[in-house]
């Protein structure tokens, strides 16, 4: 397949090294000031270096990514609220034209479902979004395999930095802004990091997990979102006292979607330690399915973007 | 002794009144693999046929949890229900905040008030963080099933007196 990767940010970067490996070949890279389009293949090697060095993919304009030969759109830049765009607009050229989308870009799924299974429905392309949620968890593939109608709940903890925070908070008996700060020095945690800790992030998760379980009509919006801000460490001393703990935990269920932090047992499934996500699903004949692993990280991320590559017709 | 494939249980145990019948209705339990995690010894009050109630938490290993049961009732032990979803639940819940502004005997009252819900417990952090906000830890008993509508309550009440509620995963193990 020739790939044309839009964003270079951890994910990006990571599927343009790794595509060459899955046996596939990257025509175009653009991030938000420039481009590198070449239809025999760009040299990624040369692409990483440019974009390390000089802080920027290339010299084209980043608009010409899409003008050039490519069979699969792996749409990695930057989630975006409401609109969803550029991402949304980026899916919407491809799938116009009869491209394969491939989504690292929680934005177009987590708010414009509905619009953009309409444009799939029509397209000779196919859309995957594997990568959105739960990073290397194959959580979405799991729902297509059981069956979206046969799982009846979903629940998991799908923050990373959240759950770092957590972790140290109750290993450490420490107040959440002085746990928040090591974790941005550990790059855990980014300069800004309240998509995470509001809730915000696991919530669009959430929303794309609803999406595929009940076939459309879920955005940020529908999700009722809780952050883990107003945890102190008192509450988790009282939770441990109980063999409990508190994580922030989304949930789907008939009932609705919810993303807030719960209670739930110390050393139950739920309560993954550090930056591991688990997803859980809860299905009508194969009983509960746990599935835990890394939730971020280039590589990781790019694993689950290029299966979704192989995924495609 | 923990291990992360456990699962954590609820017991209901109802015992006579009689020294030694707490550690006799224990020492089924750990003999079959379980691992205690809290005994709520409701002295005091009666259940009505004269008994104590006893709520046993454990975690043990998924196959072992009816070895459990089997064996506190091999022992004697009155088993009235084994998790959950088969009796009165116990749900436990974190409210934090100021709670000395917001009143906290009078959110136990408006919880009680307005659901079939009843504070069977509450313990309070001793020291306020240093923004004043204090914790509470909740135990309330609910009647079979309505653990959702009981923790609803407490997220309005909860609301409107501008406290944060951290609820249990109902449902969950």
């Amino acid at each position: 397949m020739k790939l044309a990767v839009l964003g270079a940010g951890a994910v990006g970067r990571a599927v343009v090294g790794l595509a060459d490996e899955y046996g596939h070949t990257v025509t175009a890279v653009a991030d938000s000031a420039s481009a590198v389009v070449d239809a025999d293949g760009v040299d990624p090697e040369a692409v990483l270096a440019h974009k390390r060095e000089e802080g920027v993919v290339g010299d084209g304009d980043p608009s010409h990514a899409l003008a050039t030969d490519y069979d699969v759109l792996v749409e990695a830049t930057p989630t975006t609220l409401g609109d969803a765009e550029p991402g949304f607009g980026h899916v919407r050229g491809a799938l116009e034209t009869d491209r394969h989308v491939v989504l690292a870009n929680k934005g177009p799924v987590a708010e414009r479902y509905d619009d953009v299974r309409a444009l799939a429905d029509e397209s000779a392309g196919s859309l995957r979004f594997e990568a959105t949620v739960g990073g290397a968890i194959p959580a979405l593939a799991t729902i297509e395999g059981v069956g979206p109608s046969r799982v009846n709940a979903a629940r998991g903890v799908l923050n990373g930095t959240a759950n770092f925070v957590l972790t140290r908070m109750a290993a450490e008996g420490l107040e959440y802004e002085h746990v928040l700060a090591e974790a941005q020095d550990l790059g855990v945690a980014e300069a800004d990091p309240s998509f995470d800790v509001d809730g915000t992030d696991a919530a669009l998760k959430c929303a794309i997990l609803a999406n595929v379980i009940h076939g459309g009509g879920y955005s940020l919006a529908d999700v009722d979102v809780n952050g883990i801000t107003e945890i102190p460490p008192s509450a988790l001393d009282l939770a441990a006292e109980e063999g409990q703990t508190v994580r922030l935990v989304g949930e789907v269920t008939d009932g609705g979607v919810r993303v807030g932090p719960r209670l739930v047992p110390e050393h139950g499934t739920l309560a993954v330690t550090g930056t591991t996500n688990i997803v859980q699903l809860e299905t009508e004949h194969a009983g509960r399915l746990n599935l835990s692993g890394q939730g971020a990280g280039g590589a990781a991320t790019a694993s689950a973007v290029l299966a979704d590559v192989d995924r495609l017709d | 002794m923990s291990d992360p494939a456990n699962r954590t249980h609820t017991l209901r145990l109802e015992l006579v009144d009689e020294p030694g019948e707490l550690l006799r209705a224990l020492a089924p339990i750990a003999d079959n693999g379980g691992n205690l995690l809290s005994i709520f010894h409701e002295r005091g009050s009666l259940t009505p046929r004269g008994r104590i109630p006893v709520e046993v938490d454990l975690e043990c290993a998924p196959q072992r949890f009816e070895d459990v049961v089997a064996a506190l009732r091999d022992a004697g032990v009155t088993v009235i229900a084994a998790d959950a979803e088969h009796y009165g639940e116990a749900v436990t819940v974190l409210l934090v905040g100021d709670l000395v502004a917001a009143d906290l005997s009078g959110v136990l009252e408006s919880v009680e008030e307005c659901s079939a819900a009843s504070v069977v417990d509450f313990t309070l952090t001793d020291e306020a963080g240093t923004d004043g906000d204090a914790s509470a830890r909740l135990r309330l008993a609910v009647e079979a099933g309505g653990a959702s509508d009981a923790l609803a309550t407490v997220r309005e009440v909860a609301a409107e007196r501008e406290l944060h509620v951290v609820e249990p995963l109902v449902g969950d193990a």
